[in-house]
C-alpha cells in the first residue's frame, strides 16, 4: 500500500520544496489514520493540478483519494456528513478564487456544526486552498481569501511559508478536532528548504520570529514571509536589522511574539497580499495598538495589494507588495 | 403575464393538474391496489400509525399555540404533512441516518426521540444541538437543502464501511434519508447532492416533501417539470407518492431505503402533499393563496382517511379514538409543561462550544466579560 513512502533512511533531515513537503505530510497522515480521506478535484490520477496530492490515489486507493464531481460546494457538503460518519476528510479547493461557491457550507455548517450541537458535534475537516498570485495567472487563481474566513467563528486558519512548516503543519491541521482552512502558498510551491521528518514540531496556532531583529518588526505569513525575509536582508545595507515574524495562525492570531517584538522595536509593518481594507492587517494593527500603545514610535503600516479586484497577470507585479514597497514603508516607519 | 413566462403548450401549461401518484389509501378510507406498493400492517400496526398522526398533530398545534402565547419565537407547522412525515419515518430501520430541515418534528417523532429537543431551538434558548450519531437523526438544518450534501456525504461513508449489500453479513446493512422540500429542489446544493448520490451509488433516498409552496412561491415558481421526474436527469429512479396517504409514503419509502441498503443506489421520492398551515408563524397564507384551495385539500386529510379506513374496517371503535386523543393531549400538556419551564441560558455559556480545541480569543473575551458582569455585583463600583 506504501510502496512509495519516506523510508526510515531518508527521514530526519531532508531537502523538499513546499509541494512535495505537503505531499509527504499528506502521505505520513493517510498512514497514520485510516479515516483520513482526500477528496477534490483532479486530485487522484493527476495528483491535483499542482500535484500535492501526486501518487497518493495509487499508493492509498480510490476510496480514500477521492476524484469528485466539480462542484465545491458538494465537495465541502458531502465531507461534513462523512465526517459526521467518522471520518477526517481533508478537502482541496482547486484554486483560492473556486471557494466561494462552498462558502455556505464552509460559514454556516462547517462552522457551526459543533456550536449549534453545544460540542456534540466534531467536524475535523481540513479544506487546503493553494492562494495567492504571482504565477501569471487568469482571473480567479491569484486571490487571498483568508479574511473571509478568519473572520467566522468556528473556523480555525492557517499558512505555511517554508517545507518544515509545510509538512508538519499539515498533519497537526489533519490531527486536530477543529475545521481548518488550510492555505498554501501557491507561487512558493516549488522553493526547497529543510525538513526535519522526525523532529519536534512547532505548535500549530504559534507565530515565530524567523529573524530576529532590533530596529523595527515586520509581519507576514504564507507567501509573503520570503519578501519580509528579503527586505530584512537587505536593510542591512542601511544599517537596520529588522525583526521578521511568521504569523502561520491566522485564526486565532498568536499575537503574543508580536507584541514582545513591537516593544523592543517600536515599529511594525503587517504585510499581505490581500487588500488592506479589513484585511488581517488591519487586525494586528489594532491589537498592537491596544497592547504597545506607549511602546509605538509610529502608527502601524500595512504593505498590501491594493483595494482592487486582483489584476491581470501583466499588472500582478504592481499590484503584488514586494521587497522594495517593505522597505518603503519601513522607511516611512522611521521618518515619523 | 410576466415577461419571460413560457407560453402554454397544447393549450394548458398546468405542471399536473392531475398527478399520478402511488396512493394505497384514497381520502375516502379505501385501500386502493397499487401493481407494484402494498403494506402489510396487523390491525394494532394500523392503529398505532393512526396514534402517531394524531399525537404528531396535536403536538404541533400546541407549539403553535405557545408561539402565539409568546412563549416560543417562531414556530415551523407540519400541519397537513403528517402523512408524509410518520410514514416515511415509520419506514425506517434502527440502523438508518435520517437528516431533517426544521419541519421534520413528525419524523424525529417516530425515531423515537423526545419532541421536546427541538424546542429550545424556536424558544431560542440554544440551537437546539443534539448528538445525531445517538439519536440517527441529524440536527435540524435552516439553511435550505444544505442537508442534503451531508446526507449523501454520510451515505458515501456507509459505502466505505461496507455497510450495504451485505458486505458486512450481518443483516443491518445502513441507508439515510434526506428530507427536503419543493423550494430547496431549486437550490444548487440538492442538485449538487442528487450528482454526488448518482455517481458514488450511493445509499440514500432523497425525500421531498413538496407541500406546494415555498414560503409564498408557489410551485410553478420552482419547476416546469413534475420534480419527482427529475431524478432520471441523475441517474436513479424518482417516484411520486401521495404525501397525505400514510400507506403509500410508509411503502414507497421502506422500498426505496432497502434497495438503498442493498446496494441498488439512491431513489427520489416525492411527497405530494400541501402545507395546510403558514409557512412559520411568521407568515400569512391568505396573501398568496385562496380559501378554497385550502378547502380542496382539506377534503384530502391525511388523518381523517386513516379514521374512515379503521371504522369502516372495524378495527377501532369509538373508545380507542377518545384514548387516543387523550393520549395525544397527554403528550402536548406535558411538553408545554416542559418548555415553560426550560431553564434560561448561562449568560457565560455563550462563548462555549465555539471550537472543540478552544480559542485564545474567546477566553480573553470571556475573562473580559467576567470582569465586566462582576462590576455590576453589590458594592463595585
Amino acid at each position: 500500500m506504501t510502496g512509495q513512502a519516506v523510508t526510515s533512511a531518508e527521514k530526519a533531515a531532508t531537502t523538499l520544496s513546499i509541494g512535495k513537503a505537503l505531499n509527504n505530510g499528506l502521505r505520513r497522515a493517510m498512514e497514520d489514520d485510516p479515516k483520513v480521506l482526500i477528496m477534490g478535484e483532479d486530485v487522484g490520477k493527476l495528483g491535483g493540478v499542482f500535484r500535492i496530492t501526486d501518487g497518493l490515489q495509487k499508493d492509498f486507493g480510490e476510496d480514500r483519494v477521492i476524484d469528485t464531481p466539480l462542484a465545491e460546494s458538494g465537495i465541502v457538503g458531502t465531507a461534513i456528513g462523512l465526517a459526521l460518519r467518522g471520518y477526517r476528510p481533508v478537502c482541496e479547493i482547486q484554486f483560492d478564487g473556486f471557494v466561494y461557491p462552498a462558502y455556505d457550507q464552509i460559514v454556516s455548517q462547517v462552522a457551526k456544526f459543533h456550536y449549534r450541537s453545544r460540542g456534540q458535534v466534531r467536524l475535523p475537516i481540513v479544506i487546503r486552498i493553494p492562494f495567492g498570485g504571482g504565477i501569471g495567472a487568469v482571473e480567479h487563481h491569484s486571490e487571498s481569501p483568508e479574511a473571509y474566513f478568519s473572520h467566522t467563528a468556528g473556523l480555525k486558519v492557517v499558512s505555511c511559508a517554508n517545507p518544515n512548516d509545510a509538512y508538519w503543519m499539515i498533519q497537526q491541521a489533519i490531527a486536530s478536532d477543529d475545521p481548518i482552512i488550510f492555505m498554501e502558498p501557491k507561487r512558493r510551491y516549488w522553493e526547497k528548504g529543510q525538513v526535519d521528518t522526525d523532529g519536534e514540531p512547532y505548535p500549530l496556532h504559534s507565530a515565530r520570529v524567523l529573524r530576529p531583529g532590533t530596529d523595527a518588526t515586520v509581519v507576514a505569513y504564507g507567501p509573503m514571509v520570503r519578501v519580509a525575509l528579503d527586505a530584512a536582508a537587505a536593510a542591512v545595507e542601511d544599517g537596520r536589522e529588522l525583526e521578521v515574524i511568521d504569523l502561520r495562525s491566522l485564526s486565532p492570531l498568536d499575537l503574543g511574539p508580536v507584541y514582545d517584538s513591537v516593544r523592543r522595536t517600536g515599529r511594525l509593518v503587517v504585510v499581505h497580499e490581500a487588500p488592506s481594507n479589513l484585511g488581517l492587517g488591519s487586525e494586528v494593527a489594532a491589537r498592537v495598538t491596544e497592547k504597545c500603545f506607549y511602546s509605538l514610535e509610529a502608527p502601524v503600516l500595512r504593505v498590501t495589494g491594493f483595494n482592487v479586484p486582483y489584476p491581470a497577470a501583466r499588472l500582478e507585479e504592481e499590484y503584488l507588495p514586494d521587497l522594495d514597497r517593505v522597505l518603503d514603508a519601513v522607511d516611512r516607519s522611521f521618518g515619523w | 403575464m410576466a415577461k419571460g413566462q413560457p407560453p402554454a403548450r397544447d393549450g394548458r401549461d398546468d405542471i399536473a393538474p392531475e398527478p399520478e401518484f402511488v396512493q394505497l389509501l384514497n381520502p375516502e378510507g379505501e385501500r386502493v391496489e397499487h401493481p407494484e406498493y402494498s403494506v402489510d400492517f396487523s390491525d394494532e400496526e394500523y392503529r398505532d400509525l393512526y396514534r402517531d398522526l394524531v399525537i404528531v398533530r396535536k403536538l404541533d398545534k400546541e407549539a403553535t399555540a405557545l408561539q402565539r402565547q409568546g412563549e416560543l419565537a417562531i414556530w415551523a407547522s407540519l400541519l397537513g404533512q403528517e402523512a408524509a412525515q410518520v410514514g416515511s419515518g415509520r419506514a425506517l430501520r434502527p440502523q438508518d441516518m435520517a437528516f431533517p430541515t426544521y419541519r421534520e418534528h413528525g419524523v424525529l417523532y417516530c425515531r423515537g426521540i423526545d419532541p421536546i429537543m427541538p424546542l429550545s431551538l424556536f424558544r431560542g434558548v440554544d440551537y437546539g444541538g443534539w448528538d445525531p450519531a445517538k439519536y440517527k437523526f441529524n440536527m435540524y438544518t435552516i439553511v435550505i437543502g444544505a442537508q442534503t450534501l451531508h446526507a449523501t456525504g454520510y451515505a458515501m461513508g456507509i459505502n466505505l464501511d461496507g455497510r450495504i449489500g451485505g458486505g458486512n453479513g450481518s443483516g443491518d446493512d445502513e441507508a439515510v434519508i434526506a428530507y427536503f422540500g419543493d423550494g430547496a429542489s431549486s437550490q444548487g446544493d440538492v442538485n449538487e447532492a442528487f450528482v454526488w448520490a448518482g455517481v458514488f451509488h450511493a445509499p440514500v433516498v432523497f425525500f421531498c416533501q413538496n407541500n406546494q409552496y415555498a414560503i409564498s412561491e408557489p410551485l410553478e415558481r420552482q419547476t416546469r417539470v413534475p420534480l419527482y421526474q427529475r431524478a432520471a436527469g441523475f441517474g436513479f429512479p424518482g417516484v411520486r407518492v401521495d404525501g397525505n396517504d400514510v400507506l403509500a409514503t410508509y411503502a414507497v419509502t421502506r422500498a426505496a431505503m432497502d434497495n438503498a441498503r442493498h446496494g441498488q443506489g439512491p431513489t427520489l421520492i416525492e411527497a405530494y402533499t400541501y402545507r395546510m398551515g403558514a409557512h412559520t408563524t411568521s407568515d400569512d397564507p391568505t396573501r398568496y393563496r385562496i380559501a378554497s384551495e385550502v378547502e380542496s385539500w382539506q377534503a384530502k386529510d391525511p388523518i381523517l382517511r386513516v379514521h374512515r379506513f379503521l371504522t369502516n374496517q372495524g378495527l377501532a371503535d369509538d373508545a380507542f379514538f377518545s384514548s387516543v386523543e387523550e393520549q395525544a393531549a397527554e403528550v402536548a400538556t406535558h411538553l408545554r409543561e416542559r418548555v415553560l419551564s426550560m431553564p434560561e441560558p448561562d449568560p457565560m455559556s455563550v462563548f462555549d462550544n465555539a471550537y472543540p480545541n478552544g480559542s485564545p480569543l474567546i477566553d480573553e473575551e470571556r475573562e473580559r466579560f467576567v470582569a465586566y458582569q462582576a462590576s455590576f455585583a453589590e458594592g463595585a463600583h
